[in-house]
Formats: structure tokens, C-alpha cells, sequence
């Protein structure tokens, strides 16, 4: 991976993302997730499953996504709108080394501006409690969840998520002109919706790989978590790899039209 | 250091952009011309690599450079070809929150020159941008993002150069200048394909020309020889003498003559055939004991030429 990474580009991509206007939506989900997570812990009582819920769940299935596709989008997609891609492209540099380098500047900025304010907002909320597994959470079965564990495996999977669905959105924004409606369409429908009421859509849910691996240290039922670590693992691998190696293959056959006669 | 198109053609759906051109472009400065949807940035974006053909072949072959090896091939999924060559898109999108000398040096490490900076400076320096140099692109002219682009597109010191609609937003001093270093690099023994619809300044700038008309290859090689082959429209010359009226009815009983006009400051002939009016009227004057002040054809413009080919 470190001979894809080519510097000059991701300094270029770091000042091309942060110098648009579209830069201070990055910390909007961010700041909404905080926020929340405040007002609820201030609010609700500490015997309920809460911050598995607001943090596992929505965290993962909607905030999370949608600060990796406005970043993911905007690394190589702004570029390839505006046409200022090409001055990338007309050079020696392998179009494996522009996806990798982009993916990579956008994974940081997400890690930057989502994961940790999930980690944030994770040791805010503190440990959550959960009804055992089985029992059907009636009263009085509530499990404590330690805060820093829950923090601990949000944090990781947070982590985990913004490599997967960067991959994701690099890939669409080379694949389409119109990659945040594209991207949207699928966070709202996909994760959103159908892998949170759909068991099979799971498997392949972006969201339920993050909530997978965030299990794997947390081990809180309340996180809804409907694969297991190496499932989660191995399935985020698979998708990562395959996006990035589709952007590659769809960024060296990347054309000008010209005018037809 | 040739660029090769065999019978290549490109299509999008039913509609044909490009259609069977054959073409050798060598080293010098070539023009490629065409009215709008003609062809011509189809043509310019199959050959710097931004578009396959639909059918046909097109190839690159350049000698070995202290960049890169000899290479030959297509530029379609190539890159490694873009070490020796350098690309002026018409399309005005630069990274405008760069400054030019940011731009251009970041060009020549993406090349991976040994010394990115200094090639970066020279490279600006032949375009006369080092005053500007400091400061972002955003605040940069049309004219001087042109020459920003020409600056990065030569960092890397390339065999060939492609600019597509060079001139774009360029002042009349910058255009001088501009066409001046084409003329230099072309000189040198580069290969400089651009595409332009200003054609006085191709007129000035190339004598080889591609005019592409309706996605066919309409005429291809020196523009004056091309004028000269057209014998069914007549050429027009300028003809100032020791005697006009005496000179004008001699040359009306030539057959190659097909209409003379007196003028305020002279004649004005028209004749179908460029070579034998050139040698008959040396001979009618000394005949008829006239000075020949000056003989100029007048319609040899590329204007010409242009407009005739695409009205044929």
C-alpha cells in the first residue's frame, strides 16, 4: 500500500478538500452526533440501551456514512467534475497510486472528523446497559456495559467503517456524475433502512460490518451486531479491495468527449 | 516522435465524431483545424489519451530521453507515454487554490524529475510567468492560466506537445510570445500538435496543417501548397506595374486568366491555374516592355483555404 501512496497528491487532495466550501459540512454530522449524545445523557435515564442505540446504529448507519460520502466524494469526484483531474492524469503516475492516495487522505479526514467525535461522544454518554441476550429486555434484566469497553469498540468500528465506505464512495464518485445523490440514495435505503429491518441485507451492510468488529469489544446485545468479527473482517476486506480495484480500473479508462460532427 | 492515426475512426452511439482519418503528424509545429463539432477534440483527446478509438490504430513512438526510455505505443490506459508528452487541455480547470509555481512544481514531482524545483522555474520562465509565480491561480487572467498550463505541460521537458486551443483568453503580447516558443520548441525538433480556430495566428504559426471537416480528414500538409492544389477556384492576385491598363489587357487573352480588374493601386487577376499565371506573367511584362512592381497573391490566407474546404 505505501508504494500506492504518492505525497504530492495527497497534498494536493488535503488542500483541494479542506479549501472548498463544502469542508465545514465534514464536521456538521459530527457535531449533531455530540450534541445528541449530550441532551440524551442529560435527559434519559442511564438504565436504558441508549448509547448502543444512538451510537452503534444511527452512528453507524447514518451519521458515519454520511460524513465518509461528502469527504469520499469530494477527493477525486470534485476533481473529475470540475476536469482539473486531467492535470493528475496526464501524468506518469499509475491511476492505481491517484485511488489509493485519494482513498487514503479521505479514510483520515473521516477518521478525523467522524470516528473520533464517535469516540467523543462514546465516553460522553459513558457505559450503556443491555438486556441480556434471551431475555427479551424486560425490566429489571438490564447488563451494565463497562464505558470505556463501548467506547473502546464504537471507536474501533467507527475506524473500521470510514476505510470500508470510503472505498465505497471513491469508487462511486469515479463510477458517476451524480455520486452524492448515488451515495445518498444508498445510505437512506441500504444502511439506513433495509440492512436494519432486512437479516440478510446484512451481510453486505457497511454499517453492520463497523457494528460487527464494534461487538467484538464491546459484546453489548444492544448494538444489534448481526455478524460476527471474522464475518465482519473478512467481508470489509472483500469490499474494500473490490471498490478501490473498480475506481482503478474505471479511472484508467477515464474519458474526454469530445464534440460529435 | 511521430504521432500515427491509420484509418481510425470514433463513433458515439449512431453518431459519428470521427471517421476513417489517416494521419502523420512528425516533429514541428502542426495545426489542427475544423469548424465546431468537426472532429478535431475528438481527435486531440484520442491522441493524448483520453479517448480509445472506436476502430483504427493510433501510436506514439519517440526516441529514448533523460526522462524515460524509447517508447512507442498507444496513449489509451498507457500512462508511462506521458513522460514524453505534454498536454494543454482547452478545458480551463486548474487547481486554482494552488499558486503557479506550487502547480507546476507538484507537476514536475507527479513526473518525478530529480530536481523538481529548478525544472519547475525554467518551465516558468519560458512562459514569461516568474513576476506571477507567487501568487494563487485563482487570481490569475485566462490568459496567464493558459500560460500556467503550458508552464506544467513543458516542465517535464516533453518530445511531444499537444495544446488544444492554446490562445484562448490570451492578450496580443502574450499570443506573440506564446507562438514564438511554439515556433522555438517546434524548431527544435519537438512534435507540437494544437488545435486552434484563430486562423491567422495558425496561418503565422504552422506551414503543416490537418483540416478535419465533418469528421473526415479534408486536407492534410503545407497550407499554401493545399491552396494551390484547389485549381477549381480561381487564385486572386495583386499586381502593381509600370503600365496596369497595358499589362491588364495582355494578361486577359491568357487562358489561364479568367478575370483581370483595374484597380486604384493596380490589378486585381483571377486565373485557375497558379503556376502557369506565375510563369506567364514574367514573360508578358518583359515582352510588352512592363515593370513589374509587385505580384501578391491575395486569398493564399488560411481563411481561404479553411473556408473552401469546409463549403466543398
Amino acid at each position: 500500500m505505501s508504494g500506492l501512496f504518492n505525497p504530492t497528491i495527497a497534498w494536493i487532495t488535503m488542500r483541494s478538500t479542506l479549501g472548498r466550501k463544502r469542508a465545514f459540512l465534514f464536521a456538521i454530522p459530527a457535531l449533531i452526533l455530540i450534541l445528541f449524545t449530550v441532551a440524551l445523557k442529560v435527559s434519559r435515564p442511564p438504565s436504558r440501551p441508549w448509547p448502543s442505540h444512538v451510537l452503534g446504529t444511527f452512528g453507524f448507519s447514518v451519521l458515519l456514512p454520511l460524513t465518509a460520502l461528502i469527504i469520499g466524494t469530494s477527493v477525486l469526484g470534485a476533481e473529475i467534475d470540475d476536469g482539473s483531474i486531467i492535470h493528475l492524469l496526464a501524468t506518469p503516475v499509475r491511476r492505481s497510486s491517484v485511488v489509493v492516495t485519494k482513498f487514503l487522505v479521505a479514510t483520515v479526514l473521516t477518521m478525523v472528523f467522524a470516528a473520533i467525535p464517535e469516540l467523543v461522544a462514546a465516553l460522553i454518554a459513558g457505559g450503556g446497559s443491555s438486556p441480556p441476550a434471551g431475555t427479551g429486555g424486560g425490566p429489571g434484566t438490564f447488563v451494565v456495559i463497562s464505558g470505556s469497553k463501548l467506547a473502546l469498540g464504537l471507536f474501533v468500528g467507527a475506524l473500521a467503517c470510514s476505510v470500508i465506505y470510503n472505498a465505497v464512495f471513491v469508487m462511486v464518485s469515479v463510477a458517476t456524475t451524480r455520486a452524492i445523490a448515488v451515495g445518498l440514495l444508498y445510505v437512506l435505503i441500504w444502511e439506513a433502512l433495509l440492512s436494519n429491518f432486512v437479516s440478510g441485507a446484512r451481510l453486505l451492510s457497511v454499517s453492520h460490518y463497523g457494528l460487527g468488529i464494534a461487538n467484538g469489544f464491546a459484546h453489548d446485545p444492544s448494538l444489534d451486531a448481526g455478524l460476527a468479527v471474522p464475518t465482519s473482517v473478512i467481508m470489509g476486506a472483500v469490499v474494500t479491495v473490490a471498490a478501490l480495484a473498480l475506481a482503478v480500473n474505471l479511472l484508467s479508462s477515464y474519458t474526454l468527449k469530445g464534440e460529435p460532427a | 516522435m511521430t504521432i500515427e492515426l491509420r484509418s481510425v475512426s470514433r463513433w458515439y452511439g449512431n453518431v459519428v465524431a470521427v471517421n476513417d482519418v489517416t494521419m502523420s503528424i512528425g516533429p514541428g509545429v502542426t495545426g489542427l483545424l475544423g469548424p465546431n463539432g468537426a472532429g478535431k477534440s475528438t481527435i486531440m483527446h484520442m491522441i493524448a489519451g483520453f479517448l480509445p478509438p472506436s476502430r483504427g490504430e493510433l501510436t506514439i513512438t519517440s526516441g529514448p530521453t533523460s526522462s524515460g526510455p524509447a517508447s512507442s505505443g498507444s496513449t489509451w490506459r498507457n500512462p508511462a507515454l506521458y513522460r514524453q508528452i505534454g498536454l494543454v487541455p482547452e478545458r480551463d480547470s486548474v487547481y486554482a487554490f494552488l499558486t503557479g509555481d506550487q502547480f507546476v512544481t507538484s507537476t514536475a514531482k507527479l513526473h518525478q524529475l530529480p530536481e523538481p524545483g529548478a525544472a519547475a522555474a525554467r518551465a516558468i520562465a519560458m512562459l514569461d510567468m516568474a513576476d506571477a509565480a507567487n501568487r494563487k491561480i485563482a487570481t490569475y487572467s485566462k490568459g496567464m492560466r493558459q500560460r500556467i498550463k503550458v508552464a506544467a505541460a513543458l516542465v517535464h521537458d516533453p518530445e511531444v506537445l499537444l495544446l488544444d486551443e492554446p490562445f484562448n483568453g490570451m492578450d496580443p503580447r502574450q499570443r506573440l510570445h506564446m507562438m514564438d516558443l511554439l515556433d522555438k520548441l517546434g524548431s527544435g525538433g519537438r512534435t507540437i500538435l494544437f488545435s486552434s480556430h484563430i486562423l491567422e495566428e495558425v496561418e503565422r504559426l504552422s506551414g503543416t496543417i490537418q483540416v478535419v471537416v465533418a469528421g473526415r480528414l479534408a486536407a492534410s500538409g503545407d497550407f499554401r501548397a493545399i491552396r494551390r492544389l484547389m485549381t477549381s477556384r480561381p487564385h486572386v492576385f495583386t499586381v502593381r506595374s509600370s503600365d496596369d491598363r497595358l499589362l491588364g489587357s495582355t494578361l486577359i487573352g491568357r487562358p489561364a486568366v479568367t478575370a483581370v480588374e483595374l484597380t486604384g493601386t493596380g490589378l486585381q487577376v483571377r486565373t485557375s491555374d497558379y503556376g502557369a499565371f506565375c510563369r506567364d506573367i514574367a514573360v508578358l511584362a518583359r515582352d510588352q516592355n512592363v515593370r513589374l512592381r509587385e505580384v501578391l497573391p491575395t486569398d493564399e490566407s488560411l481563411e481561404s483555404v479553411f473556408a473552401y474546404l469546409v463549403a466543398n
